[in-house]
């Protein structure tokens, strides 16, 4: 069975509605604190969403020290999928295993609400079960989501399509009002092989029918969709 | 070699160029009261610990390593680092 290990930090709130979601999608889930050195052989690695260490410092600036944190580089290395979705996407960022960094939202208000994005990329581990282009409605819930990248990184994610979500307006068209003050309205990003990938907006909290939206569901069934050379071991 | 203690202030400040949402919002307000002669406001944070080294070069070289590590995020943020004797 496809194995996904979701690391909990301390300060994590999103971790069960990532482990049903996951679950849901039919994979065996399972939680691994923050202390671990071990991630139990799994498939896929979720950094879920939350406050770790209450955002002290900087959001993801200390979890991305946490023990576990050296499992998760090496698994990411070998080609293993690793999802950080919200406080996750912030820890990947901190730990260098993505590019850019997530700052204080544009109008310094804690933005909770659904969101319309675009699907750019679908060649990811998370993506790959969605059309090109497809537009999904997904709910937001940060203070700081606030992607910059320096113009240089800004121009290679661009010119590698390496933007998996980006936030659009309803009708599909560029934002008109921002949301966060992103950089070029992106919501997500990817490494060079597709296999990380880190995003603000919950699918994990729209993967449940019984929530009258289940948008982010393809986020964890292409993670079971993926074909590449996962590690044997870590 | 004998060791001394050393007090260090860093300051981290988002770097230039970069939108400082905060800073805006601080110059605002002091617009609003009155203190229309301020300007360029950024908003950092300040963080102080003690350190004991060889000598205060020592101790800013290994200031600035923390700093590099973890204190500031090269992505965002300029720091400085001061030893108070």
């Amino acid at each position: 069975m496809f194995r996904v290990a979701v690391v909990r930090f301390p300060g994590s709130n999103c971790d069960f509605d990532t482990l049903r979601s996951a679950r849901r999608a039919g994979a065996e889930a399972y939680l691994v604190w923050h202390r671990e050195t071990r991630l139990q052989n799994p498939d896929a690695v979720i950094l879920p969403g939350g406050f770790s260490y209450g955002d002290y410092l900087r959001s993801g600036a200390i979890a991305r020290f946490s023990p576990v944190m050296a499992a998760v580089q090496r698994f990411a290395q070998d080609g293993g999928p690793v999802l950080g979705i919200c406080n996750g996407f912030q820890i990947l960022c901190e730990a260098g295993l993505l590019p850019g960094a997530l700052m204080r939202n544009s109008r310094l208000s804690f933005v909770s609400r659904p969101v319309q994005l675009r699907v750019e990329q679908t060649e990811t581990a998370f993506t790959n079960r969605y059309r090109p282009g497809q537009l999904l409605t997904l709910p937001l819930a940060h203070g700081e989501g606030r992607f910059v990248a320096d113009p240089e990184t800004l121009r290679r994610l661009e010119e590698n399509a390496r933007v998996v979500v980006r936030y659009v307006d309803p009708d599909g068209g560029p934002l008109r009002e921002e949301i966060n003050g992103s950089l070029h309205d992106i919501a997500g990003i990817a490494n060079e092989a597709g296999n990380v990938v880190g995003l603000m907006p919950h699918p994990d909290r729209s993967a449940d029918p019984a929530l009258g939206n289940t948008d982010g569901m393809g986020f964890f069934t292409s993670m079971l969709a993926w074909r590449s050379a996962v590690p044997a071991a870590s | 070699m004998t060791k001394t203690r050393y007090r260090i202030h860093v300051r981290v400040v988002p770097r230039a160029g970069l939108l400082d949402p905060q800073g805006q919002a601080v110059e605002h307000a002091l617009t609003a009261l009155g203190f229309s002669d301020a300007a360029n406001v950024r908003v950092g944070k300040a963080i102080e610990l003690d350190l004991e080294a060889s000598s205060p070069e020592a101790a800013k070289q290994r200031a600035r390593q923390m700093c590099d590590r973890l204190l500031a995020n090269p992505v965002t943020e300029d720091y400085l680092v001061e030893v108070e004797a």
